[in-house]
């Protein structure tokens, strides 16, 4: 029976052929059933799996069977050759990936996407002298694999310096027009080389250039943009990932490239639009980074802030009934998951209600609260999303932010003329006391001045916030 | 504009595949909630590593009987997609490992 289908079938295409394309079938639905699982709790570890399995069946099944124009498969020294790069790679990934802190997880995240861009940009680089001239879709898709690959590993290399404290912001009014110019450059050049007449061979030049160009534009894309806009821009380079194996998929005909490429293109599209719907504001104007700079935040002080002892807060606290603590990135800096997960189980412990309150854009990634506070064991029931927590915000005795700024300040919703106007915030200034655990009295990250800070109800708690929650651990477990 | 439709036309099959495809990346990831963001970005970055297969039909089909820039390029690339997809799928496993060994006491 077998034999007579596949004998309707020309001839040129062998079994081999019609397996590798049934398997890169099944790849692509594993990548799309994966990620739909990872989208519940429950299943999320099993769809990572999932996903995974895709991915090692169409890279077999590709090594094994894949043929080149001339029909020939892969020879055995090529193989070799393959599998010791994998090897090499595997094991490196491995091992960071198990080394690294969970606190640093956003800057691996990070990496290994910068990995990926990379690599899309090199199969466009090495692809583009077997382009045709005057064929425009493969030459097309060429350029756009290599510059947006390029652009998404750069930048995603800043952003990784960025989150790992490496690398600061750089804010110039300058660096938008310069940016503005670069793009200029890098679609100028996309474009002649599109429609050039001359053979690519010749054109070897120009699309060293171009990969040049679209590097120096993915730092300096990044350089000006951080803070509460990390999320973003992270969230926004792994969708630029995305796209760029779409591109490359599209030199070589593959479907499962195609596929699973387009297909974290729109979710990290998706993810990145959620990240900007949470802080009120436009991509565009997020990637010009026009965020608190040239000092538009009005520095109208309304009262002197005041601070409280840990003897003092330890008291409020352990005679409250409701508190909720509202952590920020300063959390992540200071590495206080594990004690301030103690605290709450020691006010749970004396009959105090302690909930987590979880902005969208705290911390330097979508959900990097959530992952925080996940390794420290707190179970995920008591984070509590802003729109979730806010009408309950009245009842609570005592709110204490720790480590975040931006996303309490009630300007946002208050004064028209701030630069975070319009960002929704979680309503700490509603609470009956609110605790400010802070290093110092300096401004957040846009550099706006918070009045959450001077509030009558407010009182500022100074100090690293490890060491501040381990005295108020140890004052509330004296008494 | 001829030349654009009979574009069209060349490419209809990834065209379609493009367009489905961004629909069911809208659809598979709305209403996340956002305990998951963060795997679910780190589990795509994975995914996104699919760049590999290029790597290793650029690296299989390379002429080795000579040493070449661009045989050292390819064999970057393919360890870079390599790290990118071990990596990103090892990392993600661990996120989740954290989520998972709570008993939650109520789903969403």
């Amino acid at each position: 029976m077998e034999s007579t289908i596949l004998q309707t079938i020309p001839s040129a295409l062998a079994t081999g052929d019609i397996l590798l394309e049934l398997s890169y079938l099944v790849s692509a639905l594993l990548f799309v059933f994966g990620l739909k699982k990872l989208s519940h709790p429950e299943t999320a570890r099993n769809g990572n799996l999932w996903a995974a399995a895709g991915m090692l069946l169409a890279m077999i099944t590709t090594a094994l069977l894949h043929k080149n124009a001339d029909g020939e498969t892969i020879k055995l020294t090529n193989l070799l050759v393959i599998v010791l790069a994998i090897l090499v790679g595997a094991v490196v990934g491995w091992i960071m990936s198990h080394r690294v802190k969970m606190t640093a997880m956003p800057q691996l995240v990070s990496l290994f996407n910068a990995t990926g861009g990379a690599a899309s940009a090199l199969v466009g680089l090495l692809e583009y002298p077997n382009a045709v001239a005057g064929n425009y879709g493969s030459i097309a898709v060429t350029v756009l694999g290599l510059v947006i690959g390029a652009v998404a590993f750069s930048g995603s290399i800043i952003a990784y310096g960025k989150l790992d404290g490496k690398v600061k912001d750089l804010r110039l009014s300058a660096l938008t027009y310069i940016n503005l110019l670069m793009l200029v450059a890098v679609v100028v050049v996309s474009v002649l080389l599109v429609i050039s007449t001359q053979p690519p061979s010749d054109m070897m030049w120009a699309i060293w250039v171009l990969f040049a160009i679209a590097l120096v534009y993915g730092v300096l894309f990044v350089m000006p943009i951080g803070g509460a806009d990390m999320p973003v821009v992270i969230s926004l380079l792994n969708a630029l990932t995305g796209i760029a194996a779409t591109m490359a998929g599209f030199i070589y005909q593959n479907q499962a490239m195609i596929l699973g490429g387009i297909f974290v293109g729109a979710a990290g599209m998706i993810l990145t639009l959620l990240m900007c719907k949470a802080m009120n504001r436009s991509l565009i104007k997020v990637i010009i980074g026009n965020f608190g700079g040239g000092g538009v935040g009005v520095d109208k002080e309304v009262g002197e802030m005041k601070e409280i002892s840990a003897s003092d807060a330890s008291i409020l606290l352990n005679y409250s009934q409701k508190v909720v603590i509202i952590p920020g990135y300063g959390l992540a800096v200071a590495q206080a998951q594990h004690i301030v997960h103690e605290l709450d189980q020691l006010l749970e412990s004396k009959g105090v209600d302690v909930r987590y309150a979880i902005h969208p854009v705290a911390g330097r990634m979508p959900g990097h609260m959530n992952v925080l506070l996940a390794e420290a064991d707190v179970p995920y029931d008591k984070l509590v999303e802003m729109d979730d927590i806010n009408p309950d915000m009245p009842n609570v005795d005592v709110a204490v932010v720790i480590g975040a700024n931006d996303v309490v300040n009630p300007a946002a919703s208050e004064d028209p003329s701030s630069p975070i106007f319009g960002m929704p915030i979680i309503g700490a200034h509603f609470a009956k006391n609110v605790i400010v655990l802070k290093r110092g009295a300096g401004k957040g990250y846009a550099g706006i001045e918070n009045h959450l800070f001077y509030n009558e109800k407010t009182r500022m708690y100074y100090g690293n916030a490890k060491d501040s929650l381990q005295k108020l651990v140890a004052e509330i477990k004296n008494m | 504009m001829e030349q654009l439709l009979s574009l069209f036309f060349d490419y209809k099959e990834a065209i379609f595949i493009i367009a489905l495809s961004v629909f069911l990346g809208i659809e598979v990831i709305s209403n996340v909630p956002a305990v998951l963001h963060t795997p679910l970005m780190s589990g795509a970055n994975a995914i996104s590593g699919v760049i590999i297969i290029g790597g290793i039909i650029l690296v299989g089909h390379a002429d080795l009987s000579r040493f070449s820039v661009e045989l050292i390029l390819g064999v970057l690339a393919l360890f870079f997609g390599t790290l990118n997809v071990v990596g990103g799928f090892a990392v993600t496993d661990r996120m989740l490992e954290m989520f998972k060994k709570k008993k939650p006491t109520k789903t969403n």
